[in-house]
């Protein structure tokens, strides 16, 4: 074996498989449901940043797929993994299993989104494995405008009396028994942990980000996401909404088999 | 016939010199800072390139038009992007610097990577047309994920910027 993740444990390598793939499903799913916002975003210049954040998300998941390509090492390249899976064989949280709703749903979403994934990447910034630490490390320069734009969004749609709060209150509450789902526990995440892979477990980052989120959510007066009632199926059982929008991005590779992005 | 007199590392570095970048092609790959190792062997040279986006559509290009320009040299070529090193806009020469502004790009402000993305977007970029600093951002994101749009609000034009990322 030539794989760069040879000198993992098989457990941990397993474990960091599964990390991969959720972390790469997660940036795929919400990059693609994002990209149906070219030509119909609110304002031309949203639907420029839409763009742009979509294309950037695909690129992670992109880097994310040929990674846990290089680590599985079991003949599928990136756009194996990506495209020819059915719908119950991708793993990204149930946050991102809902449609892209209205603008503020959208807006709500990239927020929890975010703001969740920016504490996922914060706790493998130091991470012992270094293809993912050196990923990591650029991505993180990326997100920061993702964040930026979602924050000011947040603000601007729950400080608008009237439809836009009203519009982003419901999105909050539709969202909310999914909010938690990126940072649902992963299968054997321990080893991780042990290995130095990932900092700390995904209770102590769920910690971290109602600490991050819950000052912005007071001051703004908007209801925290609630817990996570099933945590074991925050990545399983995808909705109506999450199957046709695989229909639609497995479209071209199943016209044109082998079809590359 | 001129020979290529040596294959070494300086004069791979000038072929890459003039490869152009596909979205800004007035500035060089070696400009922007792209190029981070160059390793000549007597079985091969090695080309170590850092993307200035993780999924910048361009990259293929790139790696195409590298291969193609150092094809003279003869040699089996490897060329790579990687992460080991991130590219930020603070490697961004001043040779490089100056072309954009040239071309009507404002330049990433220097040493801004480690500064909270808001800070750096609050500071007005100076208008590469006239100079002015009454501007604002229009849009954080703009045609290609590296680039930002703003309007001078002296001489009234539009004008894109490259990310301070």
């Amino acid at each position: 074996m030539t794989g760069i993740a040879t000198d993992l444990l098989p457990a941990t390598r397993d474990a960091l498989s599964v990390l991969l793939l959720a972390m790469a499903d997660d940036e795929f799913v919400i990059g693609f449901s994002d990209s149906e916002w070219t030509g119909i975003a609110p304002m031309l210049e949203e639907d420029v940043a839409m763009s742009s954040l979509a294309q950037d998300e695909l690129g992670h998941a992109q880097a994310l797929y040929r990674l846990l390509a290089e680590i599985v090492e079991d003949g599928r390249d990136a756009d194996a993994i990506a495209f020819d899976r059915p719908p119950e064989g991708y793993y990204h949280a149930r946050l991102l299993d809902h449609p892209r709703g209205d603008w503020a749903g959208t807006i709500a979403r990239r927020y929890l989104y975010d703001t969740a994934d920016g504490v996922r990447l914060d706790a493998l910034a130091g991470s012992s494995f270094a293809p993912l630490r050196d990923l990591v490390g650029k991505i993180r320069r990326e997100e920061r405008y993702h964040r930026m734009h979602a924050s000011s969004w947040l603000e601007r749609l729950a400080l608008t009396t009237g439809e836009p709060r009203l519009r982003l209150l419901d999105a909050l509450a539709r969202l909310s028994p999914d909010g938690a789902s990126v940072l649902a526990p992963l299968p054997n995440e321990l080893s991780l942990v042990m290995a130095g892979i990932l900092e700390t477990g995904s209770a102590e980052l769920e910690t971290r980000w109602r600490a991050e989120i819950g000052p912005v959510f007071e001051r703004l007066d908007l209801p925290m996401p609630a817990a996570i009632a099933e945590p074991a199926a925050a990545r399983t059982g995808h909705s109506e909404a999450f199957r046709r929008l695989w229909t639609d991005f497995t479209s071209v590779r199943h016209a044109e088999p082998g079809a590359t992005w | 016939m001129t020979a290529i007199a040596a294959i070494d590392e300086p004069a791979v570095r000038s072929a890459l010199a003039e490869v152009a970048d596909p979205e800004i092609p007035i500035v060089s790959i070696v400009d922007l800072g792209m190029v981070e190792g160059v390793e000549v062997t007597p079985d091969a040279i090695r080309v170590e390139l850092l993307p200035t986006f993780v999924g910048c559509p361009a990259l293929d290009l790139i790696r195409a038009a590298v291969e193609e320009r150092l094809a003279m040299f003869g040699r089996p070529l490897d060329v790579r992007f990687g992460y080991r090193v991130p590219w930020t806009s603070d490697r961004i020469t001043s040779a490089g610097r100056e072309l954009l502004r040239t071309s009507g790009f404002a330049p990433p402000g220097n040493g801004a990577t480690d500064l909270p993305v808001l800070v750096q977007l609050a500071t007005p970029v100076p208008c590469p047309h006239c100079g002015s600093r009454r501007t604002v951002l229009e849009n954080a994101f703009g045609p290609t994920q590296c680039r930002a749009i703003h309007h001078c609000t002296a001489c009234r034009q539009p004008f894109e910027s490259f990310k301070p990322i």
